[in-house]
């Protein structure tokens, strides 16, 4: 038996993802954004928490999956890796699991259309596949960098 | 070890001290003669030697020891200051400063400084160490005089003497970091009369209850028990520093009756007496570091040390407070009920005088910023063989502390600059015809809500040509536009990057990377630095610094639903204007404004603002906006109003944004942009 890791669970379109829960401030239903000039599409804006500013991110337009309307199950995840704290806005989120460090697997190179680099692992839970971010990656400021360089 | 609970509050004075005498050193290089400044850095110097003993950093108060003992001579007029003694002294404070700076980093304050030891032992073993004894012992043999005792008293010590007790002066000493010292002495005292009999005690145990002492009391001790015994009883309790005893016999006795009609007179005497015995014995007690801790007792009952996370968290606590205000104020304006608008009214007022009081809290004069600053200009003139002045106003100017805390850097570079490549040196000056001794003017002051700090010279000024022809080698300007540059134009070339006007690339200046790593810091604190000179009178650099960084005042306006925040400081005016206003120049639409023709920029297309349409068919609002001197009208939709905001950063995933600076929280609870006006100016 390995060590027990908690995880919230998400979903993105058909697929359940999984974040660690240590990872996550609070989660959030939508709230009013701020556009914030001159940034990726997914990066939504800004929004009040209760008094911080915190940058929010729409996931799936994060790994280029279409783009929903939200709608009143849509939730931000506030996650905290390091000194970045950033909004996730996913689908729904819901559950919280136990999953066992044995029952993580190495990442296929490319679940539900989101490339193995910016994910841990996937979890094979009794009757449901839990999909692990890596959230250092997610949250990887290069990349914006890459990212506003390209579209410049 | 215990004393770890008290290490920060250790170096925060230890640090104090070192400055101190710092500053006390160089005001007696002004005027050697004046004892009183050496009294200063005596005591500071001992304080700072009981501190570090206290706290085990024996090399530390190895030192201070000696340089105490230069200082004593000194103070006694056995010794004048010479250049040499002065030299020694700073070279000492510099090893104590390494030697506190290892123990903020979590060293153990370990320095070698056998050579500087050495010196001072040297200074002190001159010929004026032998009279130097003389005045201690006179002292030692003083003390028995310092009675105090009246004929009552007297006379109960005496008959115990006879009777075959012991009478002892005991003089406890209670360590500095200790808390509760009318508790401590209270230990003492029950401890001597479980064994014997107080006799009388300085000062008066009703004093000393009250904690009325500062840290040390003198009891006269009638007992059977040996003086070493009552000494071990003594130094069983807790945080006691010293013990000192000194047995009465008849003889004393005799000399104390003697003396006890004169007490009065005697006693002053007794005390510095006291204080020289102690310190020739080398115990950490004497008369000057009493005074001094007086003094700083009654310095330390008007302020006290906060730490300053507990005032970020009130500037943050009271920033939501203010956030709320604005909500307040906005729905008692819409219910419009009157004792609803009232209250808030209050209110208002009442947090608006709250916001000054936290503000300032935050302030901090820049005094301790430039404190540093004399020393290093006293070193540098004598590495570059230069006579230098550097005189110092205004530095009491209040600052906000991050502001303080990032503006000692660039400071720095720009008085080595002044006194490296501003000043002439000697020869140049006296064929200039000045006098020998440059000045230095290091100004602070404060205007609306900035504060200004000058750094001016009276030496060469700056070589138009020379910058010139040096900016055109560094490919930095074309020759063709050389003659078209104004002054202060060609004056701005010295902040770019890699310019250098030095002939000599020395250790001072450095090579060129100060200038330009200057201005980018003084504009990342949100100021400017400009700089003015006349061609043999001398050179000004002006740098203007924001009062505080976290409220401003800030002007609100509307792009189509987006609200953005633009800083009061940045903006000249708000205006209106028509399309007939608007000319193309070269692609550009510009528009005049007063007597200048400025760029006009359609914040709602340079933002990306979507849904939105610029309707020119009427008026316009603009807000015309500067960075230096360079203007640019900005086209808003709405002018919602002024506002004080808070500002909030952004968090490190946005970074390097473009056009914004920040953001606040509105009244209602929407986030709110605040926009960098200067990325919009080019």
């Amino acid at each position: 038996m390995g060590a027990e890791l908690k995880l919230v669970v998400f979903s993105l379109g058909n697929e359940e993802y999984g974040v660690e829960v240590d990872k996550v401030q609070t989660i959030e239903r939508m709230m009013p954004l701020t556009r914030v000039p001159k940034t990726p599409a997914f990066v939504k804006g800004v929004i009040n928490l209760r008094g911080v500013v915190v940058p929010v991110i729409d996931l799936r337009e994060r790994f280029g999956l279409a783009a929903t309307e939200y709608t009143d199950s849509t939730r931000i995840i506030i996650v905290r890796q390091q000194s970045i704290e950033v909004g996730l806005i996913v689908d729904s989120a819901n559950d919280v699991v136990d999953v066992d460090e044995d029952q993580i697997e190495a990442p296929p190179e490319v679940v539900g259309g989101i490339r193995a680099k910016y994910l841990r692992g996937i979890a094979k839970l009794d009757d449901r596949l839990l999909v692990l971010f890596n959230l250092q990656e997610v949250l990887n400021k290069d990349e914006i960098i890459q990212l506003e360089q390209l579209g410049e | 070890m215990e004393s770890n609970q008290y290490l920060s509050m250790f170096i925060d004075e230890s640090k104090e001290h070192l400055q101190a005498l710092n500053d006390n050193l160089l005001e007696l290089e002004n005027s050697p003669s004046d004892l009183s400044i050496v009294q200063n850095i005596f005591r500071s110097a001992h304080t700072l030697k009981g501190m570090a003993a206290t706290m085990g950093f024996e090399d530390l108060a190895n030192l201070t020891h000696d340089m105490e003992n230069v200082l004593d001579l000194v103070r006694n007029n056995k010794l004048s200051m010479n250049d040499h003694i002065f030299d020694m002294l700073f070279k000492s404070l510099d090893a104590l400063e390494a030697m506190v700076n290892d123990i903020v980093e979590g060293g153990s304050g370990k320095l070698d400084v056998q050579h500087i030891v050495a010196g001072l032992k040297a200074i002190v073993n001159g010929d004026s160490a032998p009279a130097a004894g003389s005045p201690s012992k006179q002292a030692s043999a003083d003390l028995h005089l310092s009675g105090g005792l009246d004929q009552f008293q007297l006379s109960v010590v005496e008959q115990s003497l006879q009777s075959g007790f012991h009478v002892f002066v005991i003089r406890v000493r209670l360590r500095e970091d200790c808390v509760l010292k009318a508790a401590r002495a209270y230990m003492v005292f029950d401890a001597l009369e479980r064994n014997g009999e107080v006799a009388k005690s300085d000062p008066s145990v009703q004093d000393i209850e009250q904690e009325k002492f500062d840290r040390e009391f003198t009891v006269y001790y009638i007992t059977k028990l040996d003086g070493q015994t009552v000494e071990h009883m003594i130094q069983d309790i807790s945080e006691i520093e010293s013990v000192v005893m000194t047995p009465i016999d008849a003889k004393a006795l005799a000399q104390m009756r003697e003396h006890s009609s004169s007490a009065s007179e005697s006693k002053p005497d007794s005390n510095t007496g006291r204080g020289a015995a102690q310190q020739a014995s080398g115990a950490n007690g004497q008369a000057g570091s009493q005074t001094g801790g007086q003094a700083k007792q009654q310095a330390g009952s008007r302020t006290i040390r906060v730490d300053i996370e507990r005032l970020d968290t009130l500037m943050n606590l009271f920033s939501e407070l203010l956030i709320d205000r604005v909500r307040l104020e906005q729905l008692a304006s819409e219910l419009q009920k009157q004792e609803l608008t009232e209250t808030v009214e209050h209110m208002s007022r009442v947090s608006s005088d709250l916001q000054n009081i936290v503000l300032k809290l935050r302030m901090m004069p820049v005094e301790t910023v430039f404190n540093r600053f004399p020393r290093m200009v006293r070193d540098l003139a004598k590495n570059l063989n230069k006579k230098v002045e550097l005189i110092v106003t205004g530095a009491e100017t209040e600052l906000d502390r991050t502001v303080i805390d990032e503006i000692g850097d660039p400071l720095v570079h720009l008085l080595r600059n002044a006194l490296d490549h501003g000043l002439e040196d000697t020869p140049g000056r006296i064929a200039a015809g000045k006098p020998e001794t440059g000045n230095i003017y290091l100004r602070a002051y404060q205007s609306g809500n900035h504060v200004f700090i000058e750094i001016e010279d009276d030496g060469r000024g700056i070589n138009r040509d020379k910058v010139l022809n040096k900016a055109i080698e560094r490919g930095i300007v074309k020759s063709e536009d050389a003659d078209r540059l104004s002054d202060h134009e060609v004056y701005q070339l010295l902040f770019a990057s890699g310019f250098s006007t030095a002939e000599v690339v020395s250790d001072i200046s450095g090579r060129g990377v100060g200038l330009d790593v200057v201005r980018s810091k003084i504009s990342s604190l949100g100021g400017a630095v400009t700089v003015e000179s006349k061609l043999g009178e001398g050179t000004k650099f002006i740098v203007q610094l924001p009062l505080t960084l976290s409220i401003i005042t800030a002007m609100l306006i509307r792009l189509a639903n987006e609200k953005y925040a633009i800083p009061i400081s940045s903006i000249v005016e708000t205006t209106l204007i028509t399309k007939e206003d608007i000319r193309i120049v070269q692609g550009m639409p510009m528009v005049r404004f007063r007597e200048n023709i400025i760029p006009l920029v359609n914040l709602a297309e340079v933002l990306e603002v979507p849904n939105h349409e610029l309707d020119d068919s009427a008026e316009m609002n603009v807000v015309v906006v500067h960075k230096g001197e360079k203007l640019a009208a900005l086209i808003a939709d709405e002018f919602i109003g002024q506002q004080e905001i808070v500002l909030k950063t952004l968090g490190d995933y946005l970074n390097r944004l473009f056009a914004i600076s920040g953001a606040t929280i509105l009244g209602d609870g929407q986030v709110a942009l605040i926009l960098d006006t200067n990325a919009l100016i080019k």
